[in-house]
């Protein structure tokens, strides 16, 4: 099991984390102008890089979500940080 | 019987405690201190088990975890456990042994035919033969004569191992001589250590080979060792097996422990060094399974620890120098022995020892066991045939943390590459054989200060030593699961020449000691009929785990009720008293129904719940708060059903959905004030809904504009419905006349007090009758319940389950998530379509309900169904047409008999099925098609009369 440093708590069990979406995949708006393509990419395909990659987490015993950019060869964490506008609250 | 106690040696034992156990019934006598293979050894048997596949017999061969052989059910105060291997069983007293895989015992097993018939029982010959002749026939009489010991049903070990987390500056992996020198130099330096170590005691083959360090006896650094190790914060933990590395530097380890419960280690470290020693190889001659043939090292092991002596006229066969104090330990101590080695340079031999360099053993004689042996040609009368075929360095976990290997003619083994496993592999694992060598390299490993321990043994010398494929005879390559080196060879011819697939095919190294004595022979046979090098034939994989480890160990304390716990109801004692069967809904245990006969009690307690009133346990139903300015526009946006035009003091119904549109949860919110509200999700997605809130919380409003909070747990909620729900508040005092809370309107909110204690009343109906749902802080929760009960017995109420409920819920059309909808239902199917017509801002799952597949006209609708028979229709039961063709138009969702309206009531999803009202359509089940009217989904009061009570 991995440890991840949670920006609010540090470093911390694996089983209290839990992915929740590709970072930089912001949400297509307003609908009416969205085609049907775009959403769909927006639903289901993802970058999944192979190497460094931007993950939105989620702390589940804090709740926070966080940005997390992680080497999805190696699982080793690079770096996490808040999510904009969210530190130090 | 030829194996024998020394009467003096063996440093392990008591000899004042005898204890007393049996090997398939026969009584016998060892030690306290014994373990089951030292005792074994002593007391004389020699055929401990069967092998695999031709049943032949077998003997001890090592002292670890690479014994393939000695392998026993045990049965311990009349319980049994299977498969325990005795080289690492402490002995018990009372311990019954019994073979494993053996009719009747390991002496006398009638399955010892399949040995002569070996010629014709290949490798593969299994799949082969009787893939043609029908496996599913032959396949259980093929897995009764094979395979290893039984369960014991009986037996369910207490699930009582605590899974435990540790981090430390560094991890070794070992206590011998190079782990000792790597733990001292770290701990020196105040690094905090775990020192971990298989063995009982530590000092690796310290313990019986002796030495000195720093020019004083072995124990002494021992013993400094581990008081630094203590000193500066860290913990020496012996019995204890480091079973697998995983990722990112994480460790797993099984610490077992006397007359306590086992306990396992996740443990996580800055730096790891891997200090496991190695592991001597067998050697390959004709017959070279016999019992009676053992590992020189364990020999010298079960001398020294136990005073156990292998034999009385003793061969040792070996190439190297390591076997050299063996035969002397063994000559001093009364064994006659004779020492072949195959070298023609050799040290000295020792005293007492007849020495033959340059002598190649190439057959053992015997049918049970060992009883001579051929060497270069000389038939030489020997009890017991010790060999040494060199050393493997035990590099498991260095190549389970993906460590990569290369070949070290040196010490003719694979070695660990420096730099491909986050791990530093030192001593005997690294090759490093000798123990000056080994203290050097823990020492420099640990970034030692100083000089590292002194020790003045010499590196040994060493000769390779291969199977012959020229020899006669079979040439066992794995024991346990009896591959043979003809059977290589037919891999060989057969085009099964990669590691991984000569693994597949002949079994080798599969076997529960994972190839340890085997999988060097096999590769380098497989390198040699091949004409590769060792390094090109390459090994097979590494797994977790390094020895096999009890299920119940992984599985720690989740056992039985602790796997999933319920949430339990803070009046389930009160639901008890009452007769309530409770079961799980939703990760809540709640009341079914009370009383014993299930159908009659779920059908009086919905025929009551519509006469005169029902009360229910509703507190699983979510209770998240939501508060700030920004609350309605976070529900807004969360939300199908908008709520910020909901007026404080008044509860709507709603949907939220994902972002592919389907219905992710409905409820009512409630909304308390302008920025204060309550979303009562269903009692099962109380999680998935605040984490959804949470995240687009975070996401899209400034943090601190609005808040979740879950309080479901926090607070009791009990449920009046029926005509004389509000009658039964009154009586109950819940209720004061003339009072706003009893002018409540339906999805009216009113927050109140009741003695003293807060009290929410929302007037929200999940049943179609009018409803009260009564809230209280969990501690009034008992008050409450004695005071609605009370006025329910003089009203002629009845306290209702889930089952009751669920019919109530239907009989109105009212849906249940997940129940009635599935994974492609969406809010418009369920005749919701207001909000996706109307609605432009921004919400979750906007744009996936315009999809061309959610714009289809023949999605599955919610609809009713009448059914012109007296019993409900099966749910789950397909809609097909009403003839012709059978072809599914949709399933039965809900399905009950309604007792108010005397006679079945039924929910379906069915393609296009809003614009088939009126329509007969089959039903099909179980081959029989009945027939249904399609109608809408409310079967009671349309018009919603009965709300108003």
């Amino acid at each position: 099991m991995q440890q991840f440093p949670c920006p609010f708590c540090g470093l911390r069990e694996e089983t209290e984390f839990h992915f929740a979406a590709e970072a930089g995949k912001p949400r297509p708006e307003p609908a009416a102008q969205v085609s049907a393509d775009r959403w769909a990419a927006y639903l289901y395909l993802s970058a999944a890089p192979k190497g460094e990659a931007h993950e939105i987490w989620v702390h589940r015993s804090c709740g926070e979500f966080f940005l997390m950019t992680r080497n999805t060869e190696t699982r080793a964490v690079l770096a996490t940080q808040a999510l904009p506008g969210r530190a130090g609250e | 019987m030829s194996g024998w106690r020394h009467p003096s040696m063996g440093h392990m034992i008591d000899r004042t405690s005898p204890i007393s156990f049996s090997f398939d019934g026969t009584p016998l006598q060892g030690f306290q201190g014994d373990s089951v293979a030292s005792a074994l050894l002593a007391a004389g048997p020699r055929v401990l088990g069967r092998s695999f596949k031709y049943h032949r017999p077998r003997g001890l061969w090592g002292m670890a975890g690479e014994e393939p052989n000695a392998i026993f059910d045990v049965q311990e105060q009349g319980l049994g456990c299977p498969n325990q291997r005795a080289t690492t069983l402490p002995l018990r007293a009372g311990m019954a042994l019994r073979s494993v895989n053996t009719r009747p015992s390991a002496q006398g097993d009638w399955l010892g035919v399949m040995d002569w018939a070996q010629r014709f029982l290949p490798a593969g010959f299994y799949y082969k033969t009787f893939m043609a002749l029908g496996w599913m026939r032959w396949e259980p009489m093929i897995r009764r004569m094979a395979g290893l010991g039984r369960l014991d049903p009986a037996h369910m070990p207490a699930a009582t191992t605590p899974a435990l987390n540790a981090l430390c500056d560094l991890l070794v992996i070992g206590a011998g001589p190079a782990g000792l020198a790597a733990a001292k130099a770290a701990a020196d330096q105040g690094r905090v250590v775990w020192l971990l170590d298989e063995a009982t005691a530590l000092g690796g083959s310290l313990r019986w080979r002796g030495g000195e360090i720093n020019g004083a006896p072995w124990a002494e650094f021992a013993n400094a060792t581990e008081t630094a190790v203590l000193q500066a914060g860290g913990r020496v933990l012996t019995d204890t097996t480091l079973w697998g590395a995983f990722d990112h530097g994480s460790y797993a380890a099984w610490q077992r422990r006397a007359n306590a419960p086992d306990r396992h280690w996740r443990l996580r470290a800055q730096q790891v060094i891997l200090a496991a020693g190695a592991i001597e190889r067998p050697m390959w001659f004709a017959n070279n399974d016999l019992p009676g043939i053992l590992s020189a090292e364990a020999a010298l092991h079960y001398l020294v620890l136990y005073g156990a002596v292998a034999g009385r006229r003793i061969l040792l066969a070996t190439g190297n120098d390591a076997s050299y104090p063996v035969a002397a330990a063994l000559a001093q101590a009364g064994a006659q022995v004779i020492l072949a080695d195959t070298r023609q340079q050799t040290p000295p031999a020792p005293q007492g020892v007849r020495h033959m360099p340059g002598a190649t053993l190439s057959r053992a004689h015997g049918s049970r066991a060992v009883g001579a042996a051929t060497v270069d040609g000389h038939y030489i009368d020997a009890d017991t045939i010790l060999v040494s075929g060199g050393y493997t360095p035990s590099v498991h976990l260095h190549c389970q943390a993906g460590g990569k290997l290369d070949w070290a003619p040196a010490c003719d083994a694979l070695v660990p590459r420096p730099g491909t496993a986050p791990m530093a592999t030192v001593g005997a694992a690294n090759g490093a054989f000798g123990l000056a060598l080994a203290l050097a390299q823990g020492h420099a490993a640990a970034q030692g200060a100083g000089p590292a321990p002194q020790a003045t043994a010499p590196a040994w010398g060493l000769a390779a030593i291969r199977p012959n494929p020229q020899l006669r005879g079979r040439q066992w390559i794995d024991p346990q699961n009896d591959v043979t080196l003809k059977d290589v060879k037919l891999a060989a011819q057969e085009g099964y020449s990669a590691v991984e697939h000569l693994k597949r095919y002949t079994t080798l190294g599969m076997a529960t000691d994972q190839g340890r004595s085997a999988n060097f022979a096999g590769l380098a046979a497989m390198a040699a009929l091949t004409g590769r090098s060792i390094a090109q034939t390459g090994t097979t994989t590494y797994r977790p785990p390094f020895v096999p480890v009890p299920l119940g160990v992984i599985g720690g304390l989740r056992r039985g009720s602790a796997f999933d716990p319920p949430k339990r109801l803070a009046l389930e004692p009160q639901h008890r008293e009452m007769g309530a069967r409770l079961r799980e809904y939703g990760g809540w245990l709640r009341p079914a129904f009370y009383g014993t006969d299930e159908a009659r009690a779920v059908q009086s307690e919905a025929l009551i719940a519509r006469k005169t009133v029902g009360l229910y346990d509703a507190s699983p139903l979510g209770k998240i708060e939501v508060i700030g300015p920004n609350a309605a526009a976070l529900l807004d946006f969360c939300g199908y059903v908008p709520m910020s035009s909901l007026k404080p003091g008044r509860a709507r119904y709603g949907f939220m959905l994902a972002e592919s549109g389907i219905v992710h949860d409905d409820g009512v919110v409630l909304r308390l004030d302008t920025d204060r509200f309550v979303v009562s999700a269903s009692s099962s997605h109380v999680a998935s809904v605040r984490m959804i809130l949470e995240e687009a919380r975070q996401d899209r409003f400034a943090s601190k504009d609005v808040f979740v909070h879950d309080i479901t747990c926090n607070w009791c909620t009990l449920t009046a419905s029926g005509p004389a729900a509000r009658a039964l508040l009154v009586q109950a005092g819940v209720l004061a006349p003339g009072s706003a809370a009893h002018a409540l309107p339906h999805m009216g909110v009113i927050e109140s007090q009741w003695q003293g204690a807060p009290l929410r009343l929302a007037r929200v109906s999940f049943t179609g009758d009018c409803a009260f749902e009564i809230s209280v802080p969990l501690r009034h929760a008992s008050a409450l319940y004695t005071a609605l009960d009370a006025a329910r017995t003089t009203l002629g109420g009845a306290w209702i389950g889930l089952e009751a409920v669920m019919i109530l819920r239907a009989e109105k059309g009212y849906i249940l998530v997940g129940k009635d909808t599935d994974g492609v239902t969406m809010p418009h199917d369920l005749g919701w379509s207001g909000p996706r017509s109307k609605r432009q801002d921004p919400y979750f799952g906007d744009r996936a309900l315009f999809t061309a597949e959610a714009q289809r006209p023949d999605r599955r609708q919610l609809v009713g169904l009448v059914t012109p028979q007296h019993t409900p229709l099966p749910t789950g039961a397909h809609i097909v047409p009403n003839s012709g063709d059978l072809h599914s138009l949709g399933f039965v969702t809900s399905s009950y008999y309604s007792p108010f309206l005397g006679r079945p009531i039924a929910l379906a999803m069915v393609n296009g099925g809003r614009d088939l009202m009126g329509e007969t359509v089959g039903v099909f089940h179980l081959g029989e098609r009945m027939q249904a009217q399609i109608c809408a989904p409310c079967a009671l009061d349309p018009k919603g009369e009965r709300l108003n009570g």
